[in-house]
């Protein structure tokens, strides 16, 4: 056993002998629902994008938020500079252009398979559904560690409301329990989106790549990154062209706080018993049964 | 905590004129004679800060009922956290670390020198915890939601944010109880007097916990911030690095507040404890300065250790070179020289030097070196309002620091019956 499975053992046994299984620092909130299950996700081919930007408007309509006016819609103007998701728009469209003429990149929440946004709620508002769907409830304190935790920086925060949420992408949550499929997914007239499980549309892409290897790259974004998202990009060129971050690993991004996580266990036991220990050690035997000393010791003894 | 202020100060029989407080009514007579003001008013200091608190208190209820947006602040989506945060709450959180640590000192390790500055300094650390951690209200967006981590069916029990949150709350408490003492001295309540006093080790060791657990864990946030924060900054272990500064971070505010407390205060405080107290500051200093010295050791090791070397030739390079060299490194020296000396007025220097580097090391992690990829146009600064509410509830902590120092024996001596308790 090596030192790290001996910490790892010792903090979770001291933790969960603690609280009853409530607290095993090695289960992060994005971990829990994610075992057994399969989740559902989106396939994004880039190779197919025209740009129309239908799925922005389906995705504005779906979801309440102010929609893009058809003049807009047809200005391909907007895909002239770089945009980013905001808190009216869960989903945009950029194109870069490449060495392979332009590429239009649908942008959205990548709904990691262990996200970082949902570790870092401390009242479970940010969740990863068993169905796959990372989502954002009501009972949110407002703190925006979800901002910071998100390796693509997806959630975004109502800045000008007096009542404000945070906004993204939840996989068309509510159609999915209605038994649909996300609307940008129903509308897209060029078949990009492919929604299934994570199983089947990873085989439907690398079934793509294998069939048309000239076509495409032989990476599926998404497939290891950060641990896996249940979004998945194809391309034609390097992903880093395209936008897409090669720097975040493959790690899950709720792995990096365990270390502190498990801590918290040592130091509640370790502490008070190194700190009661020296406060034995440093008594002078002259002070005994003065003043605060003898008040400490009557205290210990109802401790323990 | 305990009250025997100093074994060496004679105990003179003196007349009791602590308040016969026998029920409600009797409370509140004491109480709003206290809350009367005393002394001059129309000082130059009340002048200037009665404005800027008022001002701040206007803002904040603007900002509690319009969000958080412009113009109150210039957060946005790419800098979630700035000022109220990066400095109030965080920065604010470290300087209030030499409550922990004199604790450790003091009922610990016994090393009775530095009793007297204990009281002060656990009602700074209890002050700074109630005002700039409390200040996270104005942070939160939906703050009337904040109960929710302490009351509710959802607890996130495994988000360090859950943890951080918790923590606060519980180091409020176990600091008020080692306050508590002073304020039953002052109600001249003699049965809870002794009942609070023999609470004190018990809050100490839960409270050093604590401390531990949330100083990194402010630091533990940062974590999943992998992405964002400049490799020269960013390590995993940040969560130690935190701890280790809140130790100089925490003595150089008491050395800094004790100062200026001695001056403002000083007619509270016997010609004993006057020359006694560069003794105090002479072994404060020395601490700072080893703690600095590892934590500059500490900071060395990591930049070899994550490979961040080829960084440090670069502007945000020599940002880092000046944080770690002119506000860690050249501290450190000064501490140790001015112990060495025995020249408080070095090592005060030395304080405010690291107070300094305390800040640009805090605000370092949540909007300078935090997506520093960002262009300089579009980064985050803080807006007119945010700098105002933030002086406002410094000032008002002040005003409540000075309110309890003029009525309760927190300088001044106890009570001859609280005294003899011992």
């Amino acid at each position: 056993m090596d030192r790290r499975n001996f910490l790892k053992i010792f903090g979770s046994g001291v933790a969960t002998a603690a609280t009853g299984n409530l607290l095993n620092p090695a289960k992060t909130n994005a971990s829990e629902d994610n075992q057994a299950t399969e989740f559902y996700g989106i396939l994004v081919d880039t190779t197919r994008c025209i740009g129309c930007r239908r799925c922005e408007k389906a995705c504005a309509e779906a979801n309440g938020l102010p929609v893009p006016d058809i003049d807009e819609l047809t200005n391909k103007s907007v895909l002239e500079k770089m945009r980013r998701t905001s808190d009216t728009q869960y989903t945009i469209i950029n194109r870069y252009d490449t060495e392979k003429g332009p590429i239009y990149v649908p942008k959205r929440c990548m709904h990691c398979n262990q996200p970082g946004c949902a570790a870092a709620c401390l009242v479970k508002a940010m969740r990863k559904r068993p169905s796959g769907h990372v989502t954002w409830d009501a009972n949110c304190i407002g703190c925006r560690l979800c901002m910071v935790s998100c390796p693509f920086d997806i959630p975004k925060f109502e800045y000008t409301k007096a009542m404000p949420r945070i906004q993204k992408c939840n996989l068309c949550y509510d159609r999915y329990k209605k038994g649909g499929i996300p609307a940008c997914v129903e509308v897209c007239p060029t078949q990009v989106l492919v929604f299934g499980t994570r199983r089947q549309i990873l085989e439907e892409g690398k079934r793509r790549i294998a069939a048309d290897p000239d076509k495409y790259v032989n990476h599926i974004y998404g497939e290891y990154e950060v641990g896996g998202t249940s979004h998945l990009y194809l391309s034609s060129v390097p992903f880093e062209q395209i936008g897409f971050r090669k720097d975040l690993g493959t790690v899950p991004y709720p792995e990096y706080s365990t270390g502190f996580l498990f801590a918290v266990p040592f130091i509640f036991v370790l502490w008070p018993i190194a700190m009661l220990g020296i406060n034995r050690a440093t008594k002078k035997d002259d002070e005994s049964g003065h003043g605060e000393n003898h008040e400490n010791k009557e205290h210990e003894k109802g401790k323990h | 905590m305990a009250g025997e202020k100093l074994d060496t100060v004679a105990i003179v029989e003196e007349k009791d004129d602590s308040p016969k407080i026998k029920n409600l009514s009797d409370f509140w007579t004491f109480l709003k004679k206290e809350l009367k003001p005393r002394g001059n008013i129309a000082t130059p200091f009340n002048l200037i800060s009665l404005p800027i608190m008022i001002l701040g208190y206007i803002f904040i209820v603007y900002r509690l009922a319009a969000g958080l947006g412009k113009p109150i602040t210039n957060l946005n989506q790419d800098f979630p956290w700035g000022l109220w945060i990066g400095f109030d709450v965080v920065t604010g959180v470290a300087f209030a670390g030499g409550a922990y640590v004199l604790c450790f000192v003091v009922y610990i390790l016994r090393a009775e020198k530095y009793h007297a500055i204990i009281r002060a300094t656990v009602l700074n650390g209890f002050l700074a915890y109630l005002f700039y951690a409390g200040a996270i209200v104005l942070d939160i967006g939906r703050w009337w939601n904040i109960y929710n981590p302490m009351i509710g069916n959802s607890f996130g029990v495994n988000a360090v944010m859950f943890l951080v949150a918790w923590h606060f709350f519980l180091y409020m408490l176990a600091e008020l109880v080692e306050f508590s003492p002073t304020i039953a001295e002052w109600l001249g309540m003699k049965r809870l007097r002794k009942i609070l006093g023999s609470l004190t080790l018990g809050a100490v060791v839960f409270g050093i916990c604590l401390s531990t657990l949330h100083q990194s864990g402010l630091a533990a946030l940062m974590i999943m911030a992998k992405n964002k924060i400049h490799p020269l900054w960013y390590t995993e272990f940040i969560p130690i690095l935190y701890f280790v500064s809140s130790i100089f971070a925490g003595l150089s505010m008491v050395i800094f507040e004790g100062s200026i407390s001695h001056k403002v205060f000083g007619d509270q405080i016997d010609e004993a404890h006057h020359k006694h107290y560069d003794d105090i500051l002479v072994g404060l200093a020395r601490i700072c300065s080893v703690a600095m010295f590892g934590y500059f050791f500490l900071k060395i090791i990591l930049l070899v250790h994550e490979h961040a070397v080829p960084y440090l030739n670069s502007p945000m390079g020599y940002w880092f070179l000046l944080e770690i060299i002119g506000f860690v490194l050249v501290p450190c020296f000064m501490f140790a020289h001015g112990a060495q000396q025995r020249n408080t007025s070095t090592i005060k220097f030395a304080a405010v030097i690291t107070m300094i580097g305390i800040i640009i090391n805090r605000l370092n992690y949540t909007f300078i070196a935090y997506n520093w990829y960002v262009p300089l146009s579009q980064k985050y600064w803080p807006a007119p309002m945010e700098l105002i509410i933030t002086a406002s509830i410094i000032l008002t902590e002040i005003w409540a620091f000075r309110w309890i120092v003029n009525r309760m024996p927190v300088l001044k001596e106890p009570p001859a019956w609280a005294r003899k308790l011992h």
